[in-house]
């Protein structure tokens, strides 16, 4: 059962997926269970998984035991299976949050929702775990077109949102589409170690030249890399706080994950680095982004948007890491893929709960929550000092990474990015700690404890929650063993 | 010679602990408040347990997980450290007393949350002091700045919010961007960050680029209010009276010279201090400090806004000592640390304690209240002789090693401004004495002494502040050991 392990991964959501509306037609509230199992399941066969390549190596899977490169291969090294256990446990987090949250906001539609959400999770496990590139864009419109769904059944001006993201993302999924194409018809295969021996036979080609270019702006509009960026806000912000604490996470960093994929492993790191200069032009675009970013979320007055211009300056950061090229920053780099996971999962999720109890997500929203929700803010301090890169969080880390490689390799455009943006973040979480703390004009002394009563997050938010602190506390104080055991097989060799 | 001690983790551990317990009993302020005195004591002890291995000449060591290649949060007990931790902690317990004669004559709100930050507080500058790297020792410095935002906010009203952000804008500006780059510089030239006695950054770079990272930590280390990042002091005095005395006057900035102190001596070195002219370049520097806070804190009628300045201008005494690299010099450096500390806490105290009786504020407003309120102002004259540096108080020793610190290192001009600049002190210190005391003002018919509870912590430290003129012993001791490590006999 051991060696299925990376197909079940995929295989539960799925499968679960298909049987929820029919548990749902018996009884509604069996869905929620129902959900926290499929992805439990998942998330333990992610770590099985993650286990067997610490130990034993690179894994190959065949479907259906057809080999490759005709047949569809799964293959896990370290980076996917690092990536596999992130995605599935941020889903299921996300899941054990999502409870309270849809009853409030849409009420009614449990049942159709987890289905979605179900999909969804499955097409995000499928890219990540995939060795095939025709199968990654399978699973890749499977997710974008859950995620399409997930987002238009929010607030107002969600199915406009929605419809914005459907066009930009069918047009990035179709260039990649268009990738893959040109590779196959000069190298006949669809296998990503396949090609990786193939392409350098006929690295002059213009067609792959051109696959390349294709691949790089197909993903630039997936990951929401500036300037292709703008679809991202209003989808993030207007959907349903679940479907926002699930697809922000983790749609962007997977498909950063996806671009080191096919820089790094489909086409070999001398091509990406040397011959063409890709990473010259992500080390520009990520220091834009991660200026655009900081001061496009120092405008902001609603809490949920100005996370997602965060999370574009994240991807800066991230993308940046990788166009340094050098070991140091690709190990920031991934690094950060891991932290920003967690950081925006638990940013979402607290947007998530100050939603349900205030039922808005404006910065005025926070007024006095230090008081009121005392548990529930000590988490998202946590949070917050991890994104302003704080020791011991495991945001300084990933930064202090970025950083050196950065001035290891003299890139001072992205280190004195990186520095701004620390100060910046410091800007826009003091001033949602300040709107928590009740600061009064009148400047008396009298005791305003219990004006408004108390009133913390409902248990099943709140947990998911406390998970993320905690974890982020974790990985910043054991990030060399992180290091040491996963991520160092992950780098390329420059 | 070096032993393994889970002592320094526990020290700072005793705190955090108590911040738990502190939260845990917001209902029951009695308990609550015992809890304090309890930590604080515990940390005291444990602290005051590692004196005896340290003067005999070893030094405790605790190393726990790797945060970064071959940089771990760890933890090294020297005579520097112990020095700093000594006072801390000895003067926590002391304000933890004034605090609650304080704030429950003043009926303030959130007490719960006061003294839980307070003893995070406390926490980060044990943390800071027992730091073995440069990493740990930042990571504790940030989360003093931290901790220490609530209480400077304490009040929250527009004020207090305005200082808040000054207060981060300074400490946390400085800190990310130039600390941090300084630090991963440090890291990227030398490939270690642990404190020695012969500095780690020999040869490590071109001699620009090191002084390019020294510049950036003289500005990155924001705490030691060195001008021009001093400004958030003044605003910090929003505080309530027990946060501006412990913190303002003993923790926070004793954490920021400090840090720079062991920048100087075990990072960079006194030697490569003098090859590069580092030494020269600090000593002026500070020495506009120096003058300049003085200077302004004529100006001042606010008492505690005077104080401020008058902190401002005698901490870059303590960096002054760095920047001789003689070992005299840096013993009056070091010993200035704990001379300051106890003086400048007794005038803090005062100042609070006159607050609470009176309400008074401005200093022209206090001419002829020692009459009625003798003993806090006897405190306060005995404090203000110590910071001028007038035997029998303590702060004369400091004064007395750094001048001769000057005359060993041949910098005659700075000597000038360090007699200068006690001349100053008396100008701004002896008035506000002799007023109170001997002015005529018939406007305290009802005033009483002071609270209790706001009388004792001051008399205490005054008290202090003159045994160590007698028996400056172990802290003497500490410092010249500091100094000696470096330089050798």
């Amino acid at each position: 059962m051991k060696e299925h392990a990376p197909v079940l991964i995929v295989v539960f959501p799925i499968m679960f997926a298909f049987i929820t509306p029919l548990l749902g037609w018996i009884r509604k509230s069996l869905c929620y269970p129902w959900v926290i199992l499929a992805l439990s399941l998942s998330t333990i066969c992610s770590l099985i998984t993650l286990e067997e390549v610490m130990t034993g190596g690179v894994i190959h899977y065949y479907l259906g035991s057809w080999l490759p490169p005709w047949g569809i291969e799964y293959v896990v090294d370290h980076l996917n299976a690092m990536m596999l256990v992130i995605v599935s446990g941020a889903a299921l987090l996300v899941a054990i949050y999502s409870r309270r949250s849809i009853e409030a906001e849409l009420p009614g539609k449990m049942v159709y929702f987890y289905t979605i959400f179900l999909l969804q999770t499955t097409g995000f496990l499928g890219i990540v775990v995939t060795g095939d590139m025709f199968n990654l864009y399978v699973f890749l419109e499977i997710a974008s077109l859950a995620g399409y769904t997930l987002i238009a059944i929010g607030e107002d001006g969600a199915p406009l949102a929605s419809f914005r993201y459907i066009i930009m993302g069918t047009v990035g999924a179709c260039f990649y589409l268009l990738g893959v194409g040109y590779l196959y018809m000069v190298t006949g295969s669809l296998n990503m170690a396949d090609l990786a021996t193939i392409i350098p036979l006929i690295s002059d080609s213009k067609v792959v030249l051109t696959a390349f270019a294709f691949f790089m702006a197909g993903i630039a509009i997936k990951m929401a890399l500036f300037p292709l960026h703008v679809w991202l806000p209003d989808a993030y912000t207007r959907a349903p706080s679940t479907s926002s604490a699930l697809i922000a996470p983790l749609m962007t960093k997977i498909s950063v994950y996806v671009m080191i994929r096919i820089f790094f492993t489909v086409f070999n790191p001398s091509f990406t680095v040397d011959v063409l200069p890709a990473t010259d032009i992500l080390l520009w675009l990520g220091t834009i982004a991660i200026f655009g970013g900081a001061i496009m979320a120092l405008a902001q007055t609603d809490f949920k948007r100005m996370l997602c211009y965060i999370v574009v300056a994240e991807v800066g950061y991230m993308v940046g890491g990788i166009g340094v090229a050098n070991s140091i920053a690709m190990q920031g780099a991934v690094l950060h893929l891991l932290n920003d996971a967690v950081m925006t999962l638990g940013l979402f999720i607290v947007a998530g709960i100050v939603t349900y109890q205030m039922k808005g997500h404006l910065l005025s929203d926070f007024n006095a929550l230090f008081r009121k929700m005392p548990l529930t803010m000590v988490t998202f301090v946590v949070v917050a000092l991890s994104v302003i890169g704080v020791p011991p969080t495991c945001g300084f880390f990933s930064k202090w990474y970025l950083l050196q490689g950065g001035i290891m390799a003299g890139a001072w455009g992205f280190v004195v990015a990186l520095l701004l943006s620390s100060l910046i973040n410091i800007i826009l979480f003091f001033r949602i700690f300040e709107l928590g703390y009740v600061f009064q004009s009148d400047g008396s002394h009298h005791d305003h404890g219990h004006g408004g009563f108390i009133h913390e997050a409902p248990a099943s938010m709140l947990l998911p929650s406390v998970v993320v602190a905690l974890g982020i506390l974790a990985i910043g104080i054991y990030n060399q063993v992180i290091i040491n055991n996963i991520i160092t097989y992950v780098i390329p060799k420059f | 010679m070096e032993t393994a001690s889970v002592k320094p983790v526990l020290a700072i551990a005793v705190s955090l602990f108590g911040t738990l317990l502190i939260v845990a009993f917001r209902k029951k302020p009695n308990i609550r408040e015992l809890c304090t005195f309890i930590i604080a004591f515990v940390k005291f002890g444990i602290i005051a347990s590692m004196l005896p291995a340290v003067l005999a000449g070893s030094r405790l060591r605790c190393d726990l997980v790797d945060l970064l290649p071959g940089v771990g949060l760890a933890f090294r007990v020297d005579s520097l450290g112990l020095l700093f931790a000594l006072v801390s902690s000895s003067l926590w317990i002391a304000t933890s007393l004034y605090s609650v004669g304080y704030m429950r004559s003043l009926k303030e709100h959130s007490q719960t949350r006061y003294y839980a930050f307070f003893a995070l507080a406390l926490s980060s500058a044990v943390g800071v002091a027992f730091a073995g790297n440069i990493l740990t020792l930042y990571l504790f410095y940030e989360m003093l700045s931290l901790s220490t935002y609530p209480l400077v906010t304490h009040h929250q009203d527009s004020e207090a919010r305005f200082a808040g952000r000054k207060y981060l804008t300074y400490l946390m500006g400085t800190s990310i961007g130039f600390f941090l780059p300084a630090v991963i510089l440090t890291y990227y030239f030398s490939g270690t960050l642990n404190f020695t006695e012969q500095g780690i950054l020999t040869g490590a770079a071109s001699d620009t680029m090191l002084t390019v990272v020294f510049i950036l930590y003289i500005l990155g280390i924001g705490k030691a209010a060195i001008m021009p990042i001093h400004a958030w002091l003044p605003s910090a005095m929003v505080a309530p009276t027990p946060v501006s005395s412990l913190l303002h006057a003993v923790a926070v900035v004793k954490v920021g010279v400090f840090s720079v102190l062991r920048i100087c001596l075990h990072v960079f070195g006194p030697y490569m201090m003098h090859d590069l002219s580092l030494n020269v370049f600090l000593l002026y520097f500070v020495s506009a400090t120096i003058l300049l806070g003085s200077l302004f804190a004529l100006k001042q009628d606010n008492l505690k806004a005077r104080l401020a300045y008058s902190t401002i201008s005698q901490l870059s005494y303590i960096v002054l000592g760095g920047g001789l690299a003689g070992i005299i010099g840096i013993t009056g450096g070091i010993l200035h640390i704990v001379m300051h500390a106890f003086g400048k806490i007794t005038l803090f105290f005062c100042a609070g304690a006159i607050m609470v009786n009176t309400g008074l504020k401005n200093i022209s407003e206090m001419r002829g209240i020692g009459r009625k309120m003798p003993v806090t102002m006897a405190a306060f004259f005995f404090g203000s002789l110590s910071i001028i540096g007038i035997p029998p108080l303590g702060g004369f020793w400091s004064k007395w090693y750094l001048a001769l610190g000057c005359i060993q290192v041949d910098q005659i001009p700075i000597l000038v401004v360090l007699l200068t600049s006690s001349l100053l002190n008396a100008a701004y210190f002896l008035p506000i004495s002799y007023n109170a005391f001997f002015a005529d003002q018939d406007r305290y018919s009802e005033v009483r002494e002071a609270p209790l509870l706001t009388v004792i912590p001051p008399v205490f430290t005054a008290l202090v502040s003159f045994l160590l003129f007698i028996y400056p012993g172990v802290f003497l001791d500490l410092a010249k050991m500091t100094a000696q490590a470096l330089l050798g006999g």
